[in-house]
């Protein structure tokens, strides 16, 4: 081990690091470990001048091992793995130091505590570094086929982009239509276009396209496998009708005599029967049975879409179907739920008649919605004077959620434009702060203003229907501060909007680990770097589009779903991809076949060898997590690159300056060189 | 479900010593038909009301704390409040003293003096209600129920503090006194501004912003064509029931609506007799409103069939 | 000479002296608290005014307001703060700095409240009868007792007033405690 020679560069990373850290005297005391051949310290170890120095360092001095002290691995550890190889060292033999997150940017206040910190972390790297063996990286071919989870406006455009490129989609909608969200609104803002108009082509693209598989009323039920190599297990759930007979005539659902509320599409504003076709422009065309509500599973008479199905298509015999697919990426898209603005009991929806969610509102205004785009207030008949519309609902509010929703602003200014356009009410818009930060958004608020809509900065308290004053007698009060006047108000509306947030499905979370990402607390998927990599996800070949990875309006979701379907492109034409090596194996001689590490893999990358009777992890599942090693009794699992001489060497090199020389030589076996 | 008889440590606070006699009276008779057992706190003393708190901090919290620890050394796993501000008081504190240690430090070293500690959550701290509700369960009230209050028309009313700041209950809408009065067979109205305030001690203060709080109150359950308006505190008793003469003559109206403890309703439909219930110290006279109790059920008010034209409607919260 | 340091003086101070009250900070002048306020109309200034003033380490002018004694305690501004800013806690805080510092409002009730304190540190026991009478010989003693004697009487003659007050065993127990709390107190400032 003694003729391993090591290098040592201390970043200064600009003022971020070196503005708290002595760096030079960090490469001054590195300079002293054993082994080290060389320690310098640099501006900007990422930059190209920086990279090369370490190149012609490993020529010059014939450097063996790369020990880079600057930021996160996160970043840059793929960049000095790259310089390593073109100086024609394993990659492997490099190990980052991480001085910006774990010590310049948590002690600022201190510059002796922060540079004696970093000087452990160095001191730890540099002896992890000389422990480190050799590796090779794993090629995995990528299938090509892509997985396309979630039939909104994003996965609707990755779909159609990867398709075009050539290449087969397989895209999962869990409700019976394709469309999501943007197939319920009338108009998108700012320009006020037609949502439908813009999305049934693309819808019917999807439907029609040769490279795509639709597979709506279905739900993804496990996921294995890594990148190019995904098996994923769908539930296709019966829709009760063949379609391979069914011509979407209709005949069924005009004659079917259960009427429900319609709590999806129509956001619970309107009714459908129990089978449907959720609306007119629907991909596919087919119906669905809802067998909660269907008169036949719960009486077993009825049958009358049966009866009058000309093409004999209706089987109410059918069942789940299972479909295994093999994909080589997926993309998310799974879209977001609406806030339940009943948990905010001051606004009084579901007591209040005339107070409306924003999205029965959108169907309201809808043309092929419940009122045929007519604003009414619940009575169906009765058009409103004035119209309340409150922001901010379920958003902005630690009681619910903390985060601004993003889209609600705009949607609330399109409001009041729909309103004064379809009735000639009088609007009082209710805000905290009025958020239009993007491409004419802002002169679509101006538009707002001069075309007379009341807006009052102040989050209204309550809505009432407990007059007080003349004149509220037989409305709707809404009580706020106008905080521009510094005065409480209440003004009587006849019809009241609650901009409900945009929140994550209740089953995100659960998401989230069926596909082997994170998310946030509120259930939003996480990106695997929120600014330079918004679409990919900490697991290679997974990737997120529109608002399942955050509040977002249309052009947003069609930006990501591009992008998403861009990153998926690329892994397709390079056809495979480089895995890390860094894996667990299991000293088989030595397994005592307890199997306690077989149910702990959270990647069920652990077999057990029946005949043997010992565990055998396959290398192609495994993550190199490290959870079986830790948990291995008898110690037989070892972590590739995370061994556990290379884990003890690290607590000695951080320890290294706390050390007698006497332990030093026991520990490290090796003299010291004279400190400089 | 079923209440073990000494678990529950008593405190009546000092209203219903004096201005609110009936409530401790219709209290009593009802807990003690339902069976459970009230062990008042030895020498307990003042809860502060709100005005101890904003002389001084410390000392109000600290006054608190007294009876919390007088009532935790006496056993008790509960400690019940019929008064709204008491309840609040006794439950604020320990909370705080639970949340904030400075404040825990601070409140025993005083308490200390006086030979006395208490552990912050070392008691459940509720309000009469709550205890009725949850302990007792409406089952049980139902059984118990020998002359319903069928035909009379009661607004319940929480007002605020066994609600807000911190509670099990809906602090906007909660609807547990609404369930209970529907139980004892009376007909409960809607009343939207069933948790908005009664004033308090604004009444001390100023005459005119008293007075209209007061007046909002009266006059939505009189839109509601309340007979009678049901309430859980002395307080908000005092305030709607004493001044209502008094808001009548300033906003010249004529509200006459009898302001009832709940457990006055309570010893009503179980059978007690007025007299026993403390009736008759009202202000508002309670005896019109009482002759509106019927022999039989009102009918039930016809389902109404859905109006074809009319959007649905969401449902509630469950 | 206005200091408009946040790190100091008044802000700093009216923070410190409420549990919980750092989320001051957070305020975003929505104006909730101001909006739900069922004496709101009356105040000089919403409760959000007063956060931004005090903020502004406007001390005098905040401690002048009627605004914390026009609050009613029902909580409605503390349970729909969207940045859970305990408002009525705060308002009891500022109650308490501006009797400290003698610089209340004219429609303050401080002989109200001290009335009331002193008769509770006394017997133990609020005794309604006591403060009431109090209140009124130390303000206007004729108009307030002619007001009073409406539901005064009504009061006396439904047996809700008691006479004489009621007071606790153990007083000398409840006296050690609050002077203890006091002592606590006064080190503390």
């Amino acid at each position: 081990m003694t003729e391993e020679k090591v290098g040592v560069y201390v970043c200064h990373c600009g003022h971020n690091i070196a503005g708290t850290v002595d760096v030079e005297d960090v490469a001054e005391w590195a300079a002293g470990m054993p082994n080290v051949a060389i320690s310098r310290d640099y501006k900007f170890m990422c930059s190209s001048l920086g990279q090369e120095l370490v190149e012609e360092d490993v020529k010059e001095y014939g450097l063996t091992r790369i020990v880079v002290a600057a930021c996160s691995p996160h970043m840059h550890e793929p960049t000095f793995r790259r310089a390593c190889e073109r100086a024609g060292l394993n990659p492997y033999l490099f190990e980052m130091a991480n001085i910006r997150e774990h010590a310049s940017w948590v002690h600022t206040d201190d510059i002796n505590a922060a540079t004696e910190k970093a000087k452990a972390i160095v001191g730890g790297s540099i002896r992890r570094v000389m422990e480190l063996e050799p590796l090779e990286p794993f090629i995995a071919e990528i299938n090509e086929p892509t997985l396309v989870v979630g039939g909104g406006i994003a996965g609707i455009n990755t779909a159609l982009e990867i398709a075009n490129a050539g290449h087969p989609v397989y895209m999962v909608e869990r409700e019976p239509s394709i469309g999501g969200h943007m197939a319920q609104l009338d108009k998108t803002f700012p320009t006020l276009d037609c949502s439908a108009c813009i999305l049934t082509p693309k819808m019917f693209d999807v439907g029609n396209h040769p490279n795509i598989t639709l597979m709506t009323y279905s739900e993804v039920e496990q996921v294995d496998g890594y990148v190019g190599n995904f098996t994923v297990r769908v539930r296709k759930k019966a829709r009760k009708i063949i379609t391979d007979l069914c011509t979407g005539c209709g005949d069924c659902w005009s004659r079917c005599p259960a009427k429900v509320v319609d709590d999806v599409y129509e956001a619970g504003l309107g009714y459908r029967t129990a089978i449907y076709r959720p609306f007119p422009q629907a991909v596919p065309k087919y119906p669905v049975i809802d067998v909660d509500t269907c008169i036949y599973y719960e009486k077993g008479t009825c049958k009358a879409c049966q009866k009058f199905c000309p093409t004999d298509a209706i089987d109410f015999d059918q069942e789940d179907e299972i479909v295994v697919l093999n994909v080589g990426n997926i993309v998310l898209a799974t879209g977001y739920k609406l806030f339940d603005a009943r948990k905010v009991p001051q606004y009084g929806y579901g007591r209040l008649a005339n107070v409306f969610t924003s999205m029965e509102f959108e169907r309201m205004v809808n043309a092929s919605g419940p009122t045929g785009g007519k604003v009414l207030l619940r009575d169906g008949v009765t058009e409103p004077q004035t119209v309340g519309i409150i922001h901010c609902v379920g958003s902005r509010d630690r009681s619910y959620n903390q985060y601004c929703s993003n889209t609600c602003c705009m949607a609330a200014l399109k409001f009041a434009h729909l309103v004064k356009e379809r009735t000639g009410a009088e609007i009082y818009n209710f805000y905290i702060d009025i958020r239009t930060p993007s491409k004419n958004y802002e002169e679509f608020y101006h538009r707002i203003l001069e075309e007379g809509a009341h807006l009052i900065r102040g989050r209204a308290a309550e809505v009432t229907d407990a007059a007080r004053l003349p004149g509220e007698e037989g409305k709707l009060i809404i009580q706020a501060e106008d905080t521009l006047i510094g005065k409480q108000r209440r003004i009587p509306v006849d019809m009241v909007v609650l901009m409900a947030a945009m929140e994550p499905y209740d089953d995100a979370v659960e998401v989230s680990h069926r596909f082997g990402i994170g998310c946030s607390e509120a259930g939003f998927f996480t990106e695997k770097h929120p600014k330079l990599d918004p679409v990919a996800t900490m697991t290679d070949g997974v990737f997120i589009a529109g608002a399942c990875a955050g509040p977002k309006d249309i052009p947003e979701s069609v930006e990501q779903g591009a992008a998403a379907a861009a990153r998926v492109l690329t892994l397709i034409g390079q056809g495979e991809i480089e895995i890390e090596p860094i894996r667990a194996t299991i000293d088989e001689d030595r397994c005592s076949g307890c199997r306690i590490c077989n149910n702990l893999c959270p990647y069920s990358a652990i077999e057990f060898v029946e005949d043997l009777g010992v565990s055998r992890v396959n290398p192609a599942l495994c993550k190199g997590c490290g959870t079986c090693v830790a948990a291995c009794p008898s110690q037989v699992i070892e972590g590739q690159h995370f061994t556990f001489d290379s884990i003890m060497a690290q607590i000695e090199g951080v320890l290294y300056d706390r050390m007698e020389d006497t332990e030093r030589v026991t520990y490290l076996g090796s003299q010291p060189a004279e400190a400089k | 479900m079923s209440p073990a008889n000494d678990h529950y440590a008593y405190y009546p606070g000092c209203s219903i010593r004096s201005t609110s006699k009936a409530y401790e009276q219709s209290t009593m008779k009802v807990v003690e038909s339902l069976g459970m057992t009230f062990q008042e706190v030895e020498d307990w003393n003042c809860c502060g009301a709100t005005e101890y708190f904003s002389i001084n901090s410390l000392p109000a919290y600290s006054l608190v704390a007294r009876n919390l620890s007088l009532a935790a050394e006496q056993g008790a796993s509960d400690l019940v409040a019929p008064c709204s501000a008491c309840f609040l008081n006794l439950h604020k504190t320990d909370k705080y003293m639970g949340k904030y240690k400075d404040l825990n430090e601070d409140v025993n070293q005083a308490l200390a003096a006086g030979n006395l500690g208490y552990e912050p959550g070392s008691l459940q701290i509720r309000h009469l209600l709550d205890v009725i509700v949850e302990d007792i369960g409406f089952d049980t009230i139902a059984e118990k129920t020998e002359k319903p209050l069928w035909g009379l028309r009661v607004a319940p009313y929480y007002g605020c503090l066994i609600v807000r700041p911190d509670s099990k209950y809906n602090p906007e809408y909660p609807t547990h006194l609404d369930e209970l009065l529907r139980v004892l067979g009376a007909t409960v109205v809607d009343f939207p501004l069933k948790t908005h305030c009664c004033g308090g001690h604004m009444t001390q203060i100023s005459d005119e912003t008293a007075y209209e709080l007061i007046r909002r109150l009266l006059h939505n359950a009189d839109e509601y064509q309340a007979d009678a308006i049901a309430t859980i505190c002395p307080m908000c008793q005092m305030n709607l029931d004493v001044f209502q003469p008094q808001v009548n003559r300033m906003f010249k109206t004529d509200f006459d609506i009898p302001i009832l403890y709940f457990t006055q309703l309570m010893g009503l439909a179980f059978g007690i007799s007025e007299k026993e219930l403390g009736f008759g110290s009202e202000v508002v006279s309670a005896n019109a409103a009482l002759k509106k109790i019927a022999d039989e059920a009102p009918e039930k008010a016809k389902k109404a069939r859905r109006d074809k034209k009319a959007l649905p409607m969401p449902e509630s919260l469950p | 000479m206005q200091d408009n340091s946040r790190g100091s003086s008044f802000y700093k101070r009216v923070i410190e002296a409420t549990p919980g009250g750092e989320a001051l900070s957070l305020c975003l002048q929505c104006g909730t608290c101001g909006g739900s306020c069922p004496s709101g109309p009356d105040m000089d200034a919403t409760p959000r005014r007063l956060f931004a003033m005090i903020a502004a380490n406007m001390e005098d002018e905040v401690l002048g307001c009627n605004t914390p004694w026009y609050c009613v305690s029902c909580y409605y501004c503390t349970v729909r703060c969207p940045q859970e800013i305990p408002v009525t806690d705060l308002m009891y805080t500022l109650k308490r700095m501006a009797i400290a510092r003698g610089r209340y409002h004219k429609d303050a009730h401080v002989t109200f409240s001290s009335n009331f304190v002193d008769l509770v540190e006394k017997n133990g026991r609020s005794f309604e009868l006591g403060v009431m009478t109090r209140t009124m010989l130390a303000s206007h003693p004729i108009a307030s007792a002619l007001k009073a004697s409406g539901y005064g009487l009504s009061m006396m003659q439904k047996g809700r007033v008691s006479l004489t007050p009621e007071h606790i065993e153990n007083m000398p127990q409840l006296t050690a405690i609050l002077d203890e709390a006091k002592h606590i107190a006064s080190q503390k400032e």
